[in-house]
């Protein structure tokens, strides 16, 4: 997988600054990531996280510095840019009143794509939704929205994805679905650089981790750099309680794969181990 | 690139359209009121409203149609808000589609439902009465006047729709729209006005439109009431349509 495009980072961030009005959010905002890792940008909630995947979008401008996504820059080729990615945003952006099929027909017929049909029908199995396929969205439960909505962003294998805080307001098995999705994904190549506010979640996916805060990237680096920056670990003996989360999944007999049973030759592979 | 905005513009269009053929109460909505109004006024008002013409539901019928417009929309504002807070507005400027399409699809879904309305109004009014010996040039001036018209009005829903932070602050624009007729002369002549109110009606953009209108249907000349009309929608159509792009230009900036 070593290619020449391999050197070049997928997404390149230099100095970038945004203010909404008086409000400085983003105060020299640098990182890189490499082609087909997993990037996660974590902090709390108005740290600047959404702002950073909109301007790496292109919905939003930043008053200073520079940005690429895939080699493109992203205030002079914008339309580039819009070629080489797929934004899943903080809310599940899907159409309630069409039908899950219709939402990923549609967007396949807008990323210019022989077949919509076969592509949605591919998707819908893949995400487990071909049950749901004909009814509308509005009757959909959370995690299925969600489900929708990154099947809608993967249509065109867009070659960076930005996922804002993808497993906000799911429950966990939901949680665990979108996990082994992106983990998927960057198998594949995808890049994929996401936020969230979930130390876990970080820590579960990424190869890369960058904190913002107050504006600026305090702390970047992998989870075993992040771990080197404190003091090294003390050994104590703990008696080992199951989570809630380890209770809950138990309980209800599920390894977090149950909803991508029946799914296709690709996902869910990433983690594999069986319960 | 324009091919691109073409197709982006079809299968957006066909997106919004499913919207309205699934929500047929929005068409319902929309023709209630004037529908309510027209009968109000024919027969309730009408008998003391004297306007030299023969059945009042044909004098009443062209300011009908405008409250109509002026009604449907708002349903455009209140959809195009519905895509900007559900983030689907994001997701399709973030795809390598014309941008400007993801506008137009909604204009042109506003043309389409406010025609649906105006027919049901036009067959509501039939029902009562309404008759015109108007030939098919005439219809076709009617029917230009009312795109022209909901294209003008529906730029303006398009500034309400994304500038708006509710969904309630999303459709109020149209209320003072739909009350624009009410000074002008779609209900009553307006010699009978007091000076300053008359010279407001006779000065605003509905009542050279529907004079215009109601002229061509009684098959009268039009005389200069149709180019006052004319100029009046496009020249709200340019400046609705100037201030609609500063604001879509606000929102992506």
């Amino acid at each position: 997988m070593t290619t020449d495009r391999a050197l070049e980072p997928a997404i390149r961030v230099q100095g970038m600054e945004k203010s909404y009005k008086e409000l400085q959010v983003l105060r020299g905002v640098d990182f890189d990531v490499a082609p087909g890792t997993i990037f996660a940008l974590l902090g709390s909630n108005g740290a600047g996280k959404t702002t950073i995947v909109k301007i790496l979008s292109t919905l939003l401008k930043a008053d200073a510095g520079t940005a690429s996504v895939n080699g493109f820059d992203v205030a002079t080729q914008p339309a580039d840019v819009r070629e080489s990615i797929s934004l899943t945003g903080q809310f599940a952006a899907v159409d309630e009143i069409l039908s899950g099929r219709e939402n990923l027909v549609l967007i396949a017929r807008l990323r210019h794509l022989k077949d919509p049909r076969a592509i949605a029908n591919e998707l819908l199995d893949q995400f487990a939704l071909t049950d749901a396929a004909a009814r509308k969205v509005s009757t959909y439960s959370g995690g299925m929205r969600r489900r929708l909505d990154i099947a809608m962003s993967l249509i065109g294998n867009p070659q960076v994805i930005f996922l804002d805080e993808p497993t906000t307001g799911l429950d966990p098995q939901a949680r665990i679905e979108v996990w082994n999705t992106v983990k998927d994904l960057a198998s594949h190549g995808t890049t994929v650089l996401l936020t969230t506010q979930y130390l876990d979640e970080a820590e579960q996916l990424a190869d890369r981790i960058a904190i913002l805060h107050e504006g600026r990237i305090i702390v970047d680096g992998t989870l075993a750099e992040l771990k080197h920056l404190l003091p090294p670990a003390t050994v104590e003996y703990v008696e080992k309680q199951p989570t809630l989360e380890d209770v809950f999944l138990a309980v209800i007999g599920d390894d977090g794969k149950g909803g991508n049973a029946g799914n296709g030759p690709s996902a869910g592979s990433s983690i594999g181990t069986e319960g | 690139m324009s091919t691109r905005f073409f197709g982006d513009t079809a299968v957006l269009l066909g997106r919004s359209l499913r919207h309205i053929t699934r929500s047929l109460d929005t068409i319902i909505t929309t023709t209630i009121m004037p529908i309510a109004f027209m009968l109000l006024f024919v027969y309730v008002f009408g008998g003391a409203i004297s306007t030299g013409s023969d059945a009042y539901v044909n004098y009443l019928l062209p300011g009908i149609l405008i409250i109509t417009i002026a009604t449907g929309v708002s349903y455009t504002a209140f959809r195009l808000f519905l895509d900007m807070q559900s983030g689907i507005f994001e997701r399709f400027q973030s795809m390598p589609i014309a941008r400007s399409s993801v506008l137009w699809a909604h204009v042109l879904t506003s043309l389409v439902a406010n025609l649906i309305s105006i027919v049901v109004v036009v067959g509501v009014a039939l029902l009562m009465g309404f008759r015109s010996g108007a030939g098919a040039a005439e219809w076709l001036a009617v029917a230009g006047i009312l795109i022209l018209f909901t294209l003008a009005l529906t730029w303006i829903a398009v500034i309400a729709g994304l500038s708006a932070k509710s969904a309630d602050g999303a459709s109020a624009f149209s209320y003072p729209l739909v009350f624009l007729p009410f000074i002008s002369s779609a209900f009553v002549p307006t010699d009978t006005m007091p000076g300053p109110v008359r010279a407001f009606a006779e000065n605003q953009p509905v009542t050279s439109i529907v004079d215009a209108i109601r002229d061509l249907l009684a098959q009268r000349p039009v005389g200069s009431d149709i180019w006052v009309a004319l100029a009046w929608c496009v020249g709200i159509l340019v400046v609705a349509y100037l201030f609609a792009m500063a604001a879509y230009r606000r929102k992506i900036s």
